[in-house]
């Protein structure tokens, strides 16, 4: 190192002060070169990170001129259209700093975009790290993590459409009354402990300020840190590939290759959100007015990953609700409202867990998988998320009937039963789709690629000729371990004494059989080396079946037949 | 298949192949452009400037369109500086994010690196000096023998944080009398007037298949406003009494076939605001739950299970509407005690 430089030597000097006081070269030492690997989907994550730096920075400047208050004033600023209308403080500095601060109608829009965009991030991210597998061990308790930001995230979208006051977000407000008095027993209190009295009051849109503002990024940025710390200590899941293992991670130091890059990401994105902001109007209040609890639009819409709530709401039909012992239960509400949300974000947090003990896999994995490696995993992923696209297109049914004309409870209809049906559907498909990438594996590995070139032999056949993979190529095709279906010890030992745990381990093997009976193992060395002999592969591919060993499984011995 | 079929004439013992591939190990680095042809490199280096140079534009865009554009008065002057505020923005943080991209592309040290992974979970000797540690500590507290004390002292911090908890509990939900949710203030003689004006609705100014937005009589002068709104709003109908179905006991409900039912859906309370002449058909915008406004307000189809509650009306001295009494069941969403 030279310090021969006026700015070299006060680089020098100011990192010496700063290490005798922290020891900062040992963190320096340990980061500054860390190995992250490249992949695009990983970016996802940051997208989330950063648009909640940005949610931060806009939101700071539209708190400075808000005011979180439901008393009764008279407008009388500059929209002639609102001039003399009755309105809460909140709606009024909402129209204020969006039309009398320069600039701060265009912090607003950013900021409503960044916290759709936070969310849809959030979402996508999730669906990498479930795709991928990367939720396996060690990373279980990150993907707990993840989940709750994911919860924290709706929280903070939700508290924070609620804010403005208008008529929009007061009927958001009403629904949640309506949906919060159904809990049974506790529910008129519940009520009552949310709007401080009856609907509306004067006490939620400041109780939802401090919890926008405070409580809930409070636990964003507690658990982001968690989250962040997490991944360095388990340094990040890298796809397979020629040299990359499960032992190691191939990549760029963060110095200066991933400073550069993720700098340069925050800016890209702060760019499409100032983009966004400046160019596509959201949620124009003045347009809807301040709340009343009388008038309603029609057409309207919460957030859109609010979305599928909203469908479940719709489409659950009135005569699930029932009176027992003279006490109502409102089904109808309780079902869509309580019940969806837990049955379709309950599994979600919990599959890491209900995975590993399907497969009793108690490896470290850091190889993330490519989907069609998992058929089932993939396949249940893209279920849940069939089923959460059927709702939130039923939480858009009216605007499906007006936009294509068409009768509401046909809609309605169609979507009570797709709900149901669509996710089954698109689970069986999806798992043979990943049966059949993987077959084609298959296929490349021992048969090479297809060139076009027909050569004809001597004794008059034909064949194309084929042109093999590349060691790097076959790699990627066949790095994975085979997954087989859990072994089931009889019931009985030898001395015909019933096993301890029996039970459990059936119903562990049956889910186990579920998850791996139907697949297609990686091409083994041997098979590719009959494969080139003489074309014996043909009988290797016999077929694929539930019974059957499945392809390429050499040895019929690790087949349990159930 | 069988091993018999495989190896029949099989060049290749399969016995010394190994069970699986092995890893080939990192593929071979391929050059970029900027790292064989100077000129490219050099390309690079000016498309990066330039980027930088952009950005500092799109701020200096920025600050001119905040002096030199203000807000104004109309909704398009707003929308203008908001554009052009906007715009430098996005030119000066994605010109500048762009450059920072192709510069780590283009131009910085692209050899992959290796890095190693330790397994997650200490070694065995860190777990056994945890573990004793741990009990040493244990040991420390000399807590063992005395039970006593244990409970007590999970008693005691089990119970402090009631002394937080009870005062923010009780007092969050102000009175916490639920039972306001059973009244509005329609009483017997009071009259409905339009919403928002205030005006009293002559029951013969009100022409048949039309449909009026009502409030009671004296709302603006009450002490909570919204409140008392968000329960007594209700949608005022006349139909031709031949069309009317009514219930033996309701037969007195209406008055020359002018209904009054709750505005408030009696699925998660939404006000219900769309109606059909045609059909006598009211609709709730947010969820569709449909109510037959001709049959008692029956739902036809849609989430909400029960009918709309019928305000019953008459008509006072001077002819205009009245209410005969309040609402004779909660309105709005079903809750727990709602029939008690």
């Amino acid at each position: 190192m030279s310090t021969s430089t006026p700015a070299a030597s006060a680089a020098a000097a100011t990192a010496d002060y700063l290490d005798q006081r922290t020891g900062i070269a040992t963190a320096i030492k340990g980061f500054a070169r860390k190995i992250f690997p490249d992949h695009w989907s990983f970016l996802l994550g940051e997208i989330a990170l950063f648009s909640f730096i940005i949610l931060l920075a806009t939101g700071t400047f539209l708190a400075l001129f808000f005011v979180p208050s439901m008393d009764e004033v008279t407008y009388t600023g500059p929209l002639a259209a609102m001039d003399g209308v009755q309105m809460s403080r909140a709606f009024a500095s909402t129209l204020d700093l969006s039309f009398e601060v320069t600039g701060g109608l265009l912090m607003r829009q950013i900021h409503h975009w960044a916290a759709l965009v936070f969310m849809a991030a959030i979402v996508t991210h999730m669906m990498r790290v479930f795709f991928t597998g990367a939720f396996r061990k060690p990373r279980e308790i990150n993907w707990l993590v993840g989940f709750t930001l994911m919860v924290l995230g709706l929280a903070a979208g939700f508290s924070g459409y609620s804010l403005p006051d208008d008529v929009l977000s007061g009927n958001g407000l009403r629904i949640t009354e309506g949906i919060t008095k159904g809990v049974p027993i506790i529910g008129t209190y519940m009520s009552y402990f949310l709007f401080g009295g009856e609907f509306p009051g004067t006490h939620i849109i400041p109780r939802l300020f401090t919890v926008h503002i405070l409580l809930v990024p409070g636990l964003i940025l507690a658990l982001i840190g968690l989250h962040l710390f997490l991944v360095v200590l388990h340094k990040h899941t890298q796809f397979p590939g020629g040299g990359r293992t499960e032992k190691n991670v191939v990549g760029y130091p963060i110095f200066p290759v991933y400073m550069a890059k993720q700098a340069g990401f925050f800016l890209i994105v702060f760019g499409v959100l100032a983009l966004m902001g400046a160019t596509m109007t959201i949620n124009p209040v003045w347009n809807y007015g301040p709340y009343d609890p009388s008038p309603v639009s029609a057409g309207a819409q919460p957030d859109w990953y609010m979305l599928f709530l909203e469908g479940a709401l719709r489409l659950t039909p009135g005569f699930f609700e029932v009176v027992i012992a003279g006490f109502t239960i409102p089904l109808n509400v309780i079902i869509p409202a309580m019940i969806v949300p837990v049955a379709l974000l309950g599994p979600l947090a919990l599959y890491p867990f209900i995975e590993a003990w399907a497969t009793g896999d108690k490896r470290e994995h850091h190889l993330a998988d490519r989907p069609r490696n998992a058929p089932v995993r993939t396949a249940l992923g893209v279920s849940m998320l069939t089923g959460f696209t059927v709702l939130i297109l039923a939480g858009s049914n009216d605007l499906i009937a007006t936009h294509f004309h068409m009768s509401i409870n046909a809609i309605t209809w169609t979507f009570r039963i797709l709900v149901f049906v669509l996710p089954v559907v698109t689970f069986w498909a999806t798992k043979r789709i990943c049966l059949g990438l993987q077959r084609k594996d298959r296929e490349l590995v021992l048969h090479g690629h297809e060139t076009g070139q027909i050569v004809r032999f001597e004794d008059g056949e034909y064949i194309e000729v084929h042109r093999p993979l590349d060691e790097q190529e076959r790699w990627i095709r066949v790095q994975h371990d085979p997954r087989r279906p859990l072994p089931l010890l009889p019931a009985e030992d030898a001395r015909g004494v019933r096993r301890p745990g029996y039970r459990s381990d059936a119903l562990r093997a049956k889910v186990s059989r579920f998850f791996y009976a139907d697949r297609v193992e990686p091409v083994t060395p041997a098979e590719l080396a009959a494969a080139q002999a003489h074309g014996a592969h043909d009988q290797l591919t016999a077929g694929e079946h539930d019974e059957t060993p499945a392809i390429g499984s050499s040895s019929p011995a690790s087949v349990h037949q159930g | 298949m069988s091993d018999e079929s495989t190896e029949v004439g099989l060049p290749v013992d399969r016995n010394r192949l190994p069970e699986r591939f092995e890893n080939p190990g990192l593929p071979e680095h391929h050059a970029r452009l900027t790292d064989t042809d100077p000129a490219a490199e050099k390309r690079a280096a000016r498309i990066i400037t330039g980027l930088f140079g952009l950005s500092a534009l799109g701020t200096i865009g920025a600050l001119v369109a905040y002096f030199a554009v203000p807000p104004g008065e109309t909704v398009a002057s707003i929308r203008l500086s908001t554009l052009l505020i906007g715009l430098g923005l996005a030119v000066a943080f994605g010109a500048a994010g762009i450059a920072a991209i192709h510069w780590s592309k283009a131009l910085m040290n692209d050899h992959e690196k290796v890095e190693y992974r330790h397994p997650q979970a200490s070694d065995r000797a860190t777990r056994e000096e945890a573990v004793a540690m741990l009990k040493e500590g244990a040991e420390d507290t000399n807590l063992s023998r005395r039970g006593a004390l244990k409970g007590a002292m999970i008693s005691a911090l089990a119970l402090a944080p009631l002394g937080f908890a009870v005062p923010l509990i009780g007092s969050v939900g102000g009175d916490w009398n639920v039972s306001k949710f059973r009244h509005t203030m329609w009483k017997q003689g009071l009259r409905l007037t339009h919403d928002p004006s205030g005006e009293p609705i002559k029951a013969s100014d009100v022409t048949v298949g039309s449909a009026v937005h009502v409030i009671p009589d004296g709302l603006s002068e009450v002490e909570d406003v919204l409140e008392e709104k968000a329960k007594a709003v209700v949608l005022l109908i006349r139909m031709d009494p031949r069309d009317l179905k009514e219930a033996d006991d309701r037969k007195d409900w209406s008055y020359q076939g002018i209904v009054a039912y709750s505005k408030i859906c009696t699925h998660v309370g939404c006000p219900v605001a769309l109606y059909e002449q045609q059909t006598h058909h009211l609709l709730c915008p947010c969820h569709q739950s449909t109510f037959d406004i001709a049959d008692g307000a029956k739902v036809v189809f849609g989430p909400a299970d029960r009918p709309l509650p019928q305000l019953p009306i008459t008509v006072d001295d001077e002819g205009y509407l009245v209410a005969q009494s309040d609402f004779h069941e909660p309105i709005g969403p079903s809750f727990w005690e709602r029939l008690k």
